[in-house]
């Protein structure tokens, strides 16, 4: 399999404290890779860095063979990689509809455009309209996005990673704050994106992640000190809990 | 969109084209030049909206802009009168309009450049900032009358058109307010007007989406400037008179108060704040030459009591979703 | 240009910069500590010209009149606080400007009715009238030293507050954490009001010490406001250091650009384009260097550290 992202040395730190130390990771084209990691390890900083929001103090960070260690953060969209946030981060004020006809548009060239109605453009309507069809929100198109359910704005906030053509979805703890029949939902959603994309999901559910992992992660203040299938890093987690105390 | 609320926003446009114009007619002139004041000042407001309201930047110098416009009515005038800077100096109406636009479309983007960078707060204070930088340097221009101001001798000419008639002066401004009006509508519902939207209900997320907020800002600034330039090019022919009073901040302020009293990112909101504001004005200094103290006491009255401003109380809960 | 000329202009720069400082630092504090934009801070700046003018006739004595007449701007600062800023905390910056800009217009148009549309000179005792020789002579007005010297001294006070008090403790704190501060059983109402009745205090004194040289007159705060807002944008909002830091840098780049760009500006073109173009750009300097310094660094000099 090909390699996708690949990090090399990446370095970052606060003050005195290293959120991100010495890290090396390799994510291939196609699989599902989770990161684990104690509260504070750095799996948030990590993310943003990737995305851009962050820019690290040293090492690489190549996606499809391309360096985009320093690219701006708007930029990286373009390429093809995709974030959601573990704080939910939409367009509050919007409905359902403009927010992922934005998150279409936004790849679709400049907007630039001032004069005809945004929405009366059916096309983009209309894709945008599936993309929530294909989270279970077809019945909500037109609701602010204010007045849905916390495990409908999660399942929004993935459609908006799904409308761009993205290679990459950089899934911050999708699960985080959802109840067991959403978390259920969500986890169904992600299943059946498998093989699809190309997916870094950060997430503290451990069901979740070794029913959905192909490969496993172990971050520990701010670097990977093991990757390796579910299995073998289930014993491995076993002995790093009789040294960390926590999963 | 409920159609009972179309009726009142169309009669409401209709009585401000008709009603001065009947007063005038039976001779209360005045009301015709107030309804004038009333217009330009509600194409600035149309303009700082686009940027205020549906971009939710707070500027508190589009004065600026205002005087901008003026300056550019008054500068050639005198020139052609004067002599000196031949380029410029003309009493072509096309010419001044064509020059305070471009000036304003100047000023809006290299300040622009600096003051988007930065947010909340800053914002605010940079463009004021900026506008009194603008202030400071008319008062030190001796030749433009410095402090004192500069009377502009003729009016701007046009073919057909003679701004020197008070009622061709306000149709000129009235037709241009609804004109700008709905041009300001047709760019808040366009593709360009929804990233602003965007950006304003989220401008973090619209960069990870793959949007350079920045540009799309930066364009919707340089309109809103665009926009009180050209309110400023009339205020200049209204008025005849031209002084860096017109860009204190006091009348940014205005201006921003006009927005949000009547309701932001709305299409009828800059003209419903205009009006209050006008009549409000008009009223108060009737009754005493200190009329900005009951002015001042209302404004903290509606910061404190009232939120959304009078069009929210008009139509609460609009939405132009589909 | 000659020396005595270029020092006056040099103690002129540093007065205005310590005029700013005291000016911006009630700004930044209010901002820092309680996240509100107070425009109507220039109106305060102008209250303390106004009462201690008033004050001065009355009691016969300058120094006297100050001292009575800080208690006063603090009760101001106080009912600002209470009435307007305390309402508005928990919205957003776009209604603490409107409604801080409904504040001012009812100050100065109460001032206007108080003391009327006309500036009010205020005499000083003969013992600060005079010149000073301070350098073989090289002579400068005895005010302006005081000015500077009181300016220092407010400064030093403050800087003495905020760093070796439990007040200072409470209020470098609250900026970082209200909800610690509360938990600390201290009563964050009554530290936002005595941190706006602070902030008060040093703008009123500003208006106060300057009043005797310029008179005081209705449009000064709101010239000074913006000159100040420039400050804390250059200096990043919310920090003490850069506001005193930037508040000198400005006093003296305007004050020495408007005296002797001209003379700068005649080394390389004729004298007539040096006097047309010297006040036009003196007057846009500091706006520009704050654009310079923000477009390379954003958050200003000095950011404060947290927030």
């Amino acid at each position: 399999m090909t390699e996708l992202l690949s990090i090399k040395g990446l370095n970052k730190s606060y003050g005195g404290v290293k959120a991100t130390d010495d890290l090396n990771l390799s994510i291939r084209e196609g699989e599902l890779h989770a990161i684990i990691g104690p509260n504070g390890a750095g799996k948030t900083t990590l993310i943003s860095q990737l995305s851009g929001n962050v820019t690290p103090d040293s090492g690489t960070v190549h996606f499809a063979g391309r360096d985009i260690t320093r690219m701006s953060e708007h930029k990286r969209p373009h390429l093809g990689m995709s974030r959601t946030y573990q704080i939910t981060s939409l367009i509050r004020s919007m409905s359902v509809l403009d927010n992922l006809q934005l998150a279409i548009q936004a790849q679709a060239g400049h907007s630039f455009r001032f004069w005809s109605d945004v929405r009366k453009r059916q096309t983009v309507r209309d894709r945008a309209g599936s993309f929530a069809k294909e989270v279970g929100l077809e019945d909500q198109l037109h609701a602010r996005v204010d007045n849905l359910a916390h495990g409908e704005q999660r399942r929004l906030e993935v459609a908006m990673a799904l409308t761009s053509n993205s290679r990459l979805l950089l899934l911050d703890e999708p699960l985080a704050g959802l109840g067991g029949q959403e978390a259920a939902e969500m986890i169904d959603l992600l299943q059946s994106l498998k093989g699809q994309k190309t997916m870094l999901l950060i997430e503290h559910d451990m069901d979740a992640v070794f029913t959905l992992a192909d490969r496993i992660s172990v971050l520990v203040y701010g670097h990977i000190i093991a990757t390796d299938q579910p299995e073998q890093i289930r014993l491995n987690v076993e002995v790093q809990q009789a040294y960390l105390g926590e999963g | 969109m409920n159609p009972k609320n179309t009726v009142a926003k169309s009669l409401l446009l209709l009585a401000v084209l008709v009603v001065p114009l009947m007063l005038n007619l039976f001779g209360f002139a005045f009301y015709l030049d107030l309804a004038t004041r009333l217009s330009i000042l509600a194409i600035a407001a149309v303009g700082l909206n686009l940027i205020l309201g549906y971009g939710g930047m707070v500027s508190f110098g589009h004065a600026a802009y205002l005087g901008i416009g003026a300056y550019a009515v008054g500068i050639p005038a005198h020139h052609w009168l004067y002599g000196g800077m031949d380029m410029i100096a003309s009493t072509n109406g096309f010419l001044q309009i064509a020059l305070a636009l471009f000036a304003s479309a100047l000023f809006a983007f290299l300040t622009g450049l600096v003051c988007l960078k930065v947010k909340g707060v800053y914002f605010i204070m940079i463009t004021m900032a900026f506008a009194q930088m603008l202030y400071y340097l008319l008062v030190s221009i001796s030749e433009y009358g410095g402090d004192d101001g500069l009377v502009i001798d003729t009016r701007s000419e046009f073919p057909l058109i003679s701004l020197d008639d008070p009622v061709q002066m306000f149709l000129v401004s009235v037709l241009s307010l609804f004109l700008i009006m709905w041009g300001v509508r047709r760019i808040a519902r366009s593709q360009f007007g929804m990233v602003l939207e965007g950006i304003k209900g989220n401008e973090a997320r619209m960069i990870s989406l793959g949007y350079n907020t920045f540009r799309y800002k930066l364009a919707a600034y340089v309109i809103s400037g665009v926009i009180c330039g050209f309110a400023g090019a009339l205020l200049g022919n209204f008025t005849t008179f031209i002084s860096p009073e017109m860009i204190d901040w006091a009348r940014s302020g205005e201006l921003m108060f006009m927005v949000i009293l009547g309701g932001v990112a709305t299409t009828m909101g800059p003209l419903l704040g205009a009006i209050t504001f006008i009549v409000v004005e008009e009223v108060l200094s009737t009754i005493t030459v200190y009329w900005h103290l009951p002015f001042g006491l209302m404004l903290i009255g509606i910061v404190l009591f009232v939120r959304g401003g009078l069009s929210s109380l008009l139509e609460r809960g609009q939405k132009t979703d589909d | 240009m000659d020396t005595t000329l270029f020092v006056i202009q040099l103690l002129n720069g540093v007065q205005l910069g310590i005029l700013l400082f005291l000016v911006a630092s009630g700004l930044t504090l209010v901002f820092g500590i309680l996240d509100f934009v107070n425009l109507a801070h220039g109106a305060v700046y102008m209250l303390g010209a106004f009462i201690c003018a008033s004050l001065t006739f009355l009691t016969g004595s300058f120094v006297l009149a100050v001292i009575l007449a800080l208690p006063i701007v603090a009760l101001a600062g106080f009912l600002l606080e209470r009435f307007i800023a305390r309402p508005l905390y928990e919205r957003d910056h776009l209604e603490h400007v409107l409604g801080t800009f409904g504040a001012i217009l009812v100050i100065d148009t109460l001032a206007h009715l108080i003391w009327g549309p006309a500036g009010i000179a205020i005499p000083l005792p003969p013992y600060l009238d005079g010149q000073i020789e301070i350098w073989s002579g090289i002579v400068v007005p005895t005010f302006r030293l005081t000015i500077i010297a009181a300016g220092l001294a407010a400064a030093a006070g403050l800087y003495w507050l905020v760093n070796f008090t439990r007040l200072g403790m409470l209020i470098r704190a609250g900026a970082s954490n209200r909800t610690m501060v509360s938990a600390l059983g201290v009563d964050i109402k009554t530290l936002f009001s005595l941190v706006f009745a602070l902030g008060a205090v040093l703008a009123g004194l500003a208006g106060m010490l300057i009043a005797p040289i310029t008179e005081a007159s209705l449009g000064m705060g709101n010239n000074i406001i913006i000159t100040a807002f420039v400050v804390i944008i250059v200096g990043g909002i919310g920090s003490m250091k850069g506001a005193f830091y930037a508040a000198l840098f400005i006093g003296l780049i305007d004050t020495l650009g408007r005296a002797f760009l001209d003379d700068i500006f005649k080394l390389f073109m004729s004298s007539a384009a040096a006097e047309n173009s010297a006040p036009a750009l003196s007057s846009m300097l500091i706006y520009i260097l704050m654009a310079l310094i923000l477009s390379m660094r954003p958050q200003g000099l000095f950011p404060p550290k947290l927030r």
